[in-house]
């Protein structure tokens, strides 16, 4: 390799995560590319990838909203029963010394991933249609993407189901609708993740 | 051998894998800070892992549950919430509750601070085996939240009457700061510093 002052920065990518210094469409050529050490993701060039993540983040979007007033699951016991919400148990914490964690548990399990599919859809739509990113689409997509670790739908639906079984010898437990529409909140977020190509994105916002 | 930016005398963005020259202090594309090594990785790392700890302390020794049934009302702690489960015989629960908030918590604690350690003194494993390390800590570390969310759900839901009725503990709001200190404490160490033993181990490193 020459020195590389030169004006060819942007055909270079670096692994985030280890620093090795790549050249753009030589590694492993074609549309994929993994870092040789570390095997982190570098990009994965896909024509359909912005319609796909669009669709599946416009779907989530839809979904998460309904489930949050209907139940996700009901129990009986002794003639009682009781069904509850997500946001029940986002408000299980409300009104005590632990109120901040109500807050918290709203952040995690519908702020934040509610937040980061509204910010996937206003950035990569015009990138979509071909048009100029809207304004702010750069602060919007980093945002979204520093909040990725803590948008956490998918542990709460893992959580459902262990707390369901915890319940089973307490009393009859049943599972609600807004149950299923998270889980196929979190198959299509996991779709979404797998789809998405940072790189490509950058490149794209960039124009 | 690999070519690293900082060999080159480039900078990379940790954000979108762009390269600028040594004296960027922001990436022009994404406009995210750059640095070619977070200089001050280690004491945030040690920050929050010290906060985690603190934090776990009172989440295993305080109730994370109090349950009301008609004649019978019990606080549990963590370890004696899966005791009691598994004395009842569901020991496929018990075994998670005690890996999710037991084993997982405590693992990654010693996992950091040997990565943390690895960094500044070296150590035996190979950087691309700490690395595995590292990525695994940041994948998992999420999923500890899962207990919080149990205990939402089953106090949100568990509220009948006189039949059974479940109240979050203390130990519900430290176990779940010590999950975030404990992400923050991963999320500052720069991965990049544990590859960059590998440039200097040509000559063998003194451990």
């Amino acid at each position: 390799m020459k020195d590389t002052a030169d004006p060819d920065l942007d055909t270079l990518i670096a692994c985030p995560k280890c620093d090795a210094l790549y050249r753009v469409g030589v590694v492993n050529k074609g549309d994929r590319a993994r870092c040789e050490r570390c095997h982190t993701r570098l990009y994965t060039r896909r024509r359909d990838a912005g319609l796909v993540i669009i669709t599946t983040a416009f779907a989530s979007a839809v979904l998460v909203i309904a489930a949050l007033f209907l139940p996700f699951i009901e129990i009986r016991r002794l003639g009682f029963s009781n069904a509850a919400t997500i946001v029940d148990a986002a408000l299980a914490f409300y009104g005590g010394p632990l109120f901040g964690l109500s807050l918290a548990v709203i952040a995690l399990i519908i702020a934040l991933p509610l937040t980061r599919l509204v910010l996937t859809i206003y950035t990569l739509t015009p990138l979509v249609l071909d048009r100029k990113p809207w304004p702010g689409a750069k602060r919007a997509f980093r945002f979204s993407e520093a909040m990725r670790p803590w948008s956490m739908a998918e542990i709460f639906v893992v959580g459902c189901a262990v707390s369901l079984i915890k319940l089973t010898d307490l009393a009859r437990v049943e599972i609600g609708p807004a149950f299923w529409m998270f889980v196929a909140v979190v198959v299509l977020m996991a779709v979404q993740n797998m789809v998405m190509c940072r790189w490509s994105v950058w490149k794209a916002l960039d124009r | 051998m690999t070519v690293t930016a900082r060999d080159k005398g480039l900078v990379a963005c940790r954000e979108c894998a762009r390269v600028w020259p040594a004296d960027h202090t922001h990436c022009e594309v994404c406009g995210n800070a750059l640095q070619s090594r977070d200089t001050q990785s280690l004491q945030k790392v040690w920050a929050w892992w010290i906060a985690g700890i603190i934090a776990y302390i009172p989440a295993n020794l305080y109730p994370m549950l109090t349950t009301r049934t008609l004649f019978h009302t019990s606080e549990d702690t963590i370890i004696a919430g899966a005791l009691d489960l598994a004395a009842h015989g569901a020991f496929g629960i018990a075994a998670i509750i005690l890996i999710a908030s037991v084993v997982i918590p405590l693992g990654k604690f010693f996992a950091i601070a040997y990565l943390a350690l690895a960094v500044r003194r070296g150590a035996r494993w190979p950087p691309g085996r700490q690395y595995i390390l590292y990525e695994v800590v940041e994948y998992i570390g999420r999923w500890s939240m899962i207990d919080v969310f149990v205990v939402a759900i089953l106090c949100s839901l568990v509220q009948l009457n006189v039949a059974a009725s479940i109240t979050p503990g203390i130990a519900a709001l430290t176990f779940a700061l010590s999950v975030i200190f404990t992400m923050l404490s991963a999320q500052s160490l720069d991965p990049r510093l544990i590859w960059d033993r590998i440039e200097t181990q040509d000559t063998k490193d003194p451990a």
